[in-house]
């Protein structure tokens, strides 16, 4: 992580002075998105950094779902299976993924390109269902189109 | 049509949403405007006069929440807009945030001044990756435009704003909770008083505001309070942003003036129910707030009034349609299931009552469900009600005595045949009408 606190003191410039512990989360977010989680190591270097205790850390870790201690998939696919994409065929959806992949929600595929989750609301009920891969939302699926994209994802 | 519009009164375009299409609307015009004729406490009375009341769930009116912040009191004072959207069947804020970001921006600068916030924050999901797209360019517009930063506009005001991406919790939608996690710390909500207006982000005075709410600053003070109470109705000035999902022809957000009626609204503005189909029930702002069967629903006008006389309310705005023939009790399943994922696990009667009466939900719908279980349910949603920090577990008890109450003899026919009464449908599909 050594290498992201000059961007780390950027973000500094827009927050108020000394405030050490509200760069926890920015921080975790920027390392989980160079690294794709948080190694030990990340923990030991923000403990330095900002001077806040380990626990600190460790709490959040184990709180906020999006934050990972383990490596993942290429491809994070997570699919909604909320009230508003229930209603519009998620648990199908889910059913089909899993079949296409050959694996249960919270697997990773053998060769690690895949991980399968399952989510809960992403503010996306209009266009429900939805899936979200990696960071980016895909609106209105259903089993062709989500082939489709898994498809064209496994090329690359 | 739904209506007078103040948030959606513009044509959305692929470049709508940057400063200059923003500017060529007359924005920024207002805050620039505030800052040179007008003091704090000025704007906070216009506020309070024009009686908007909040977008988040609650409905408290804004400028009561204002009040309790003296501008001058030399302490710091922090803003902070609550864009940590997850309500289900919310996706309002979503649609300000890639839309009309500058709108949001040019709101929070007035909302900055009348109470002396030398830093504000956006606190967003950490989800959304195209709202933080967008509004972290938005920002970035304007702060090379001199509206952030030191001195803004000639004016002694300086404000900076930070968007903060949330980690994936539900609770961090509640407003101790959200400061909590600002703070770097776990999103545990905390009990009032103090009251955050009081003793919020860092100990200092802190109002955080919703997204929507915030948002319609910028028209308030452009054309005065005066003119925003002609919109809607007495009680419920404004028009509401309404996200509407499930089982409706044209699901999405609608901007609608208060008092619209509800019929016309599913009717005509939603082009109807999905095959046609009578609509069973209505969630009418997320999840959180009670169900209503159709018939009442239709009856009714889309105002904050008229839902808390039949004990329910447009809370979120995240409105969802069922139609007839949808499985209640595994919709209830659902919402259980979601509201044990997301109970933080600081107070014990929504850790354990919430796992609870999940464990009981997917008995039933297993098939193994006791004739005990309809009471057990109602039994830990009481239990509930009022005995924990935060709202989250005195909703998910509203929900559940709601849907038991208008859907009752769904869960006894659950129980009593081990099978659903609708076979357990959730989507609508055509076939299935026609079978």
């Amino acid at each position: 992580m050594k290498h992201l606190i000059p961007e780390f003191e950027e973000l500094k410039k827009r927050l108020p002075p000394g405030k050490n512990g509200t760069l926890v989360l920015p921080c975790l977010h920027r390392i989980q998105d160079d690294r794709g989680y948080i190694a030990d190591e990340d923990i030991t270097g923000l403990v330095e950094y900002l001077g806040v205790p380990r626990i600190q850390i460790e709490e959040v870790l184990s709180f906020y779902t999006m934050l990972r201690r383990k490596p993942i998939g290429r491809w994070h696919v997570q699919v909604c299976r909320n009230v508003s994409c229930s209603m519009r065929g998620a648990e199908r959806l889910i059913d089909h993924v899993s079949r296409h992949l050959g694996v249960k929600p919270g697997q990773t595929t053998a060769d690690g390109r895949f991980t399968l989750s399952t989510v809960e609301c992403l503010g996306s009920c209009g266009t429900a269902p939805v899936v979200m891969v990696n960071e980016r939302y895909h609106e209105l699926q259903d089993a062709q189109s989500l082939d489709k994209l898994l498809g064209e994802l496994t090329q690359q | 049509m739904t209506g007078r519009k103040i948030l959606m009164d513009f044509e959305v375009t692929p470049t709508s949403h940057t400063l200059e299409a923003y500017a060529a609307r007359g924005g920024y015009q207002t805050v620039s405007r505030v800052l040179r004729e007008m003091k704090p406490t000025d704007v906070t009375k216009e506020v309070t006069e024009a009686g908007i009341q909040g977008r988040g769930g609650a409905s408290f009116p804004a400028g009561r929440k204002w009040q309790v912040v003296d501008p001058h009191d030399g302490e710091p004072h922090y803003l902070l807009a609550n864009a940590d959207e997850g309500e289900p069947g919310t996706f309002k804020d979503r649609w300000i945030l890639e839309n009309a970001p500058h709108k949001l921006l040019e709101s929070m600068l007035i909302a900055a001044y009348a109470l002396g916030c030398r830093n504000t924050f956006v606190y967003i999901r950490g989800e959304f990756d195209l709202p933080y797209r967008r509004l972290q360019a938005a920002v970035e517009e304007a702060y090379k435009a001199g509206y952030f930063g030191e001195k803004i506009l000639g004016s002694g005001f300086s404000c900076d704003i930070y968007v903060f991406r949330g980690g994936g919790a539900y609770v961090c939608g509640e407003a101790s909770s959200l400061l909590a996690s600002v703070e770097g710390i776990r999103g545990y909500p905390r009990n009032r008083p103090p009251r955050l207006t009081v003793k919020g982000l860092y100990q200092c005075p802190t109002v955080v505001n919703n997204v929507e709410t915030l948002s319609n600053l910028a028209w308030i003070l452009r054309h005065g309070a005066a003119e925003y109470r002609k919109v809607g109705t007495p009680k419920s000035p404004g028009t509401r942003l309404i996200s509407i999902s499930g089982h409706v022809n044209r699901p999405g957000v609608y901007e609608v003036e208060l008092g619209y009626p509800w019929r016309k609204f599913l009717d005509e503005d939603c082009g109807g129910i999905l095959g046609g189909r009578k609509l069973k029930a209505i969630i009418p702002g997320g999840i959180s707030s009670q169900v209503l069967p159709g018939e009442t629903a239709y009856e009714l006008m889309l105002s904050h009034e008229a839902l808390w006389d039949v004990n329910s309310s447009l809370g979120s705005g995240g409105m969802i349609a069922i139609a007839e023939g949808t499985c209640m009790v595994r919709l209830l399943q659902i919402m259980l299931r979601f509201y044990h994922h997301e109970s933080c696990g600081q107070c014990t009667p929504c850790r354990e009552g919430m796992g609870w009466a999940h464990r009981v939900i997917d008995r039933i719908v297993a098939g193994q469900g006791r004739p005990e279980d309809i009471d057990t349910l109602i039994r830990i949603s009481k239990f509930n009600d009022g005995t924990t920090i935060c709202g989250l577990g005195d909703a998910a008890g509203y929900a559940t005595v709601d849907f038991i109450k208008h859907f009752r003899d769904e869960f006894e026919y659950f129980i009593e045949h081990k099978r659903s009464k609708n076979d357990g449908r959730l989507e609508c599909l055509p076939e299935v009408a026609n079978a």
